[in-house]
């Protein structure tokens, strides 16, 4: 504290004068936005930790229908996990050109980004109406009904950062590269590479682990 | 005809006139009632023309003060329903016996003590707790308000959302029959195809994004909005608890939230989650239900122990006996409450090493829980002690806690439980440690916290004549739920055929009617200190001669809370700036950083409610234009981005100078 601080001082009991109120403001604006956002993504962790345990109690569940063995298509599933990563890193490529105040670069890498994650999720789509065509549909087995939710979880989430993403590139269209527009890039960064690292644990739950069972 | 009946299908989903319980005289009288007091209420408010102002100055108010008061009222309004449902289960049983049914239908009894327990946790309990926790926080660590203040706003509405929800079942429809935690396969759609259980789903849903954000939302508030010099073993013991409460919605609501989330997909998609056939596993939801429920008992219990700390500090004229060790002892609580979840289905079979981990874990929770008993009682040790109204039910509560404490312990022994699993003495048990504990520190905090939210303190007749009706009332209900329960009676009973136990019941209910008495005082109480509040007064800011940051500004804070951030140099930094002889700054006021107020929350929260009821009643049409209105709805907010202004330095000016001439008037 400097001395402009110095507001209201007394002689205390013990000689020593006791400094009671800061003048200046000490909380940056926005300052805990990061630290909520943060949180919201760990409560949001525990809901598809809540999922994988699910899974990992009814996954081998199958009714007597098919099993992950019968079902999964994993080169699909490899070229589905190279787009989300992809992804991951064109946002990272994002927020460097941001870093640096170029607003059309971030906007451009941005278009990639959203353009791999659409890809992502038509080819989980495309995945999901094959299962459900093939009559392995989330009613089937307990089984199923854990692996639609989880992965399906998973997919509306990258749903709804598309939608931020794009509600995003309309705001910084209107306002550039301003503070809130900034902090709100850093919040879906976080969010885009929070569903990468919760793909790779569904990878390699569901479809590595599924060829092991 | 039939193509008239497939097109009101589609329009109105399941709703039909059925929905509405015209031939139930109870609910009849009750609508009729509810009516009437609805009507005078929008009247007066009309006739009084107090809708903007209720608008503009709390409906969209971001003021965490207001919505503090807010959530306040709502838990208020909430346990008038709670307990009437309780009032009617206990009539119920005291009469049904022999060849007296009694006068509830089974359906209708088996909706009243769901809706009583889901109704007692989460729209009374929760917003009780959730209030004082918003209105004390940022004032005790020198804050201007909380981190995310338009959040905060919108927590509030969505709680009020999902209690409309449970509201609307009496009325429309019915609520859930399967107990306040909706246990699989019950409530599956097998055995509960109608809409109660789907009521019962959304309303939590809804409510529980309240609780979830305003979780994150204090969390934030007590890491990052501080005061300087307010390090963390210098937080108030409440901002502590509230801490620690916080982190425990934070990790334990989204359970809530994922596992209803698999029981509306059981009910709507038709997986096989909770099933019984196609590889579906009922005890799951069990165990995932209770991984939530017990942390929850923690979120509610963790809090009032901190009012208890404040309460015994200041009216025993001491500084809390054991700080470090209460503070750790609530990190301790914290972190064992995710280690018990099994004790509450010791019967599953999980088998007898496991039900020994978590018999154990459970027994070690008393011990954090002791040391905290103990220190209360050392603060009060030779400290001048004021038996001032939140100081008697903190020793009411000492009293009432421990006898709880002890029969939980009891049930903590997994071959005592499975004795006493499900039966009446269960019921006496979380009551006990509930009521004794939950709504006992509430009481306390309102009366302790009342001067500083409105400027005048609580009527002290009318506020003894609540504590003593709800004290001997609450022994006068539950200690003959624990005979019963030894006997082996069961919990949720409508009818009973053994005579010799209606004595039981009766005093019960006689129990009852003393705490129905309990809260009518209480709203008398409400009601004498509004008409005397001249009387009751208080200017200084400080009644109870208090340690705490909160009791630094004037009563009721102004907007900004403090005009200078404070600058904390110990423990109770509020006593310490008396004692090194702190004189009030009066002049070099500055212009103050604020939210502005907004109506998204309150619209949201709308919108919510109309996508709950659509869910409920099958009428997707709405439901899926309602929930693309509440996603564009919040995108637009997000458009809006001048969400701050300053509070003009005049008007700090002028309300510091009004405070200083009513302080100079009254010395």
């Amino acid at each position: 504290m400097s001395a402009t601080d110095t507001m209201t001082t007394s002689a205390a009991s013990g000689g020593q004068p006791r400094v009671f109120h800061v003048e200046d403001e000490h909380h940056a604006e926005g300052g805990s936005t990061m630290l909520g956002f943060w949180l919201y993504l760990m409560s949001d962790c525990l809901i598809f930790a809540m999922l994988f345990a699910a899974y990992g109690v009814l996954g081998g569940n199958y009714a007597a229908g098919p099993s992950p063995k019968d079902l999964f298509d994993l080169p699909l599933v490899a070229i589905n996990t190279t787009m989300l990563l992809l992804s991951s890193i064109t946002y990272g490529f994002a927020m460097l050109t941001m870093e640096r105040g170029r607003v059309g670069a971030t906007q451009g890498w941005l278009v990639v980004t959203a353009l791999f994650g659409i890809a992502f999720v038509s080819i989980e789509l495309s995945e999901f109406s094959h299962l459900i065509h093939d009559g392995a549909g989330p009613q089937r087995s307990a089984f199923l009904s854990s692996f639609f939710t989880l992965v399906g979880t998973h997919g509306l989430h990258v749903t709804f950062g598309l939608i931020w993403m794009v509600t995003l590139m309309v705001q910084v269209a209107r306002h550039g590269l301003v503070t809130a527009n900034r902090r709100r890039l850093m919040c879906l960064s976080l969010f885009w590479h929070f569903l990468d690292v919760i793909w790779i644990g569904v990878f390699t739950f569901v479809y590595l682990m599924g060829f092991l069972r | 005809m039939f193509a008239q009946s497939s097109f009101l299908k589609l329009v109105f989903g399941r709703l039909t006139f059925d929905a509405f319980p015209i031939h139930e005289p109870i609910l009849v009288v009750t609508f009729l009632g509810v009516a009437t007091g609805g009507i005078a209420v929008v009247g007066a408010i009309t006739y009084f023309k107090l809708w903007g102002y209720l608008w503009r100055e709390w409906f969209t108010s971001v003021d965490h003060k207001r919505i503090g008061v807010m959530y306040m009222v709502l838990g208020i309004v909430m346990l008038l329903r709670g307990f009437a449902d309780a009032l009617m289960m206990r009539m119920q049983q005291a009469m049904s016996f022999g060849d007296s049914q009694g006068f509830l239908p089974a359906h209708h009894y088996d909706q009243i003590f769901t809706a009583h327990g889901v109704i007692m946790i989460f729209f009374v309990a929760m917003p009780l707790v959730t209030g004082l926790m918003n209105f004390v926080v940022p004032l005790q660590i020198g804050a201007r308000d909380v981190s995310f203040p338009f959040l905060n706003n919108f927590s509030f509405w969505m709680t009020v959302g999902g209690g409309v929800l449970v509201m609307m079942s009496l009325f429309v429809g019915e609520f859930a029959r399967t107990g306040w935690l909706a246990y699989p396969p019950l409530s599956g759609i097998a055995y509960s195809p109608d809409v109660g259980m789907d009521y019962y789903i959304w309303g939590l849903q809804v409510a529980g994004v309240g609780t979830t954000l305003s979780g994150i939302n204090l969390i934030a508030t007590i890491v990052k909005l501080r005061a300087p010099g307010m390090l963390m073993m210098r937080m108030p013991v409440f901002t502590w608890t509230a801490l620690c409460t916080n982190i425990l919605i934070v990790a334990s609501f989204p359970v809530l939230t994922a596992v209803l989330v698999l029981l509306s997909l059981d009910r709507y998609v038709g997986t096989d989650f909770f099933t019984n056939d196609f590889g579906g596993n009922p005890m799951m939801y069990v165990n995932l239900i209770w991984i939530w429920g017990h942390p929850e008992v923690y979120i509610l219990v963790l809090p009032v122990f901190g009012i208890y700390s404040e309460v015994a500090a200041t009216f025993s004229g001491k500084s809390l006996f054991g700080y470090t060790s209460m503070v750790y002892a609530t990190v301790c609580i914290t972190i064992l409450s995710y280690l018990v979840w099994l004790h509450h289905f010791f019967t599953m079979g999980s088998g007898a090493s496991v039900n020994s981990f978590f018999g154990i874990t459970t027994m070690i929770i008393s011990i954090p829980t002791g040391a905290k008993i103990f220190n209360w009682l050392f603060t009060m040790y030779r400290g001048r002690i004021r038996f001032e109204l939140p100081m008697m039910w903190t020793v009411a509560f000492m009293l009432t806690f421990v006898i709880g404490g002890m029969t939980g312990v009891m049930l903590a022994v997994p071959p005592a439980d499975f004795v006493l699993h499900n039966s009446l003495f269960l019921v006496a048990h979380f009551h006990n440690v509930i009521i004794g504990g939950v709504v006992f520190g509430v009481f306390a905090g309102i009366s302790y916290w009342f001067p500083k939210a409105f400027g005048f303190k609580l009527d002290r007749f009318w506020g003894l004549m609540s504590f003593w009706f709800w004290v001997v009332g609450f022994y006068f209900a539950f200690m003959p739920l624990y005979v019963l329960g030894f006997m082996g009676v069961t919990r949720r009973l409508r009818h009973f055929d053994d005579p010799s136990l209606q004595i039981w019941t009766f005093i019960a209910a006689f129990g009852a009617v003393l705490i129905f008495l309990g809260i009518l005082s209480f709203l008398v109480q409400i009601f004498v200190s509004i008409r005397n509040r001249e009387a009751l007064r208080d200017l200084t800011g400080d009644p109870w001669n208090g340690r705490t940051l909160e009791w630094s500004t004037s009563s009721p804070p102004p907007a900004y809370n403090f005009a200078f951030t404070p600058l904390v140099h110990d423990l109770d930094a509020w006593w310490d700036m008396k004692k090194h002889g702190y004189r009030r700054p009066l002049e070099g006021f500055k212009p103050i950083h604020m939210p502005r107020n907004t109506g998204a929350g309150v619209i949201l929260s709308a919108i919510a409610v109309v996508f709950g009821f659509a869910m409920v009643w099958y009428i997707w049409w709405l439901a899926a234009l309602s929930f693309v209105v509440l996603v564009l709805t919040a995108i637009i907010h997000t458009f809006n981005y001048d969400r701050d202004f300053y509070f003009p330095k005049e008007d700090v000016v002028q309300a510091e100078g009004e405070r200083t001439r009513l302080l100079a008037a009254q010395a």
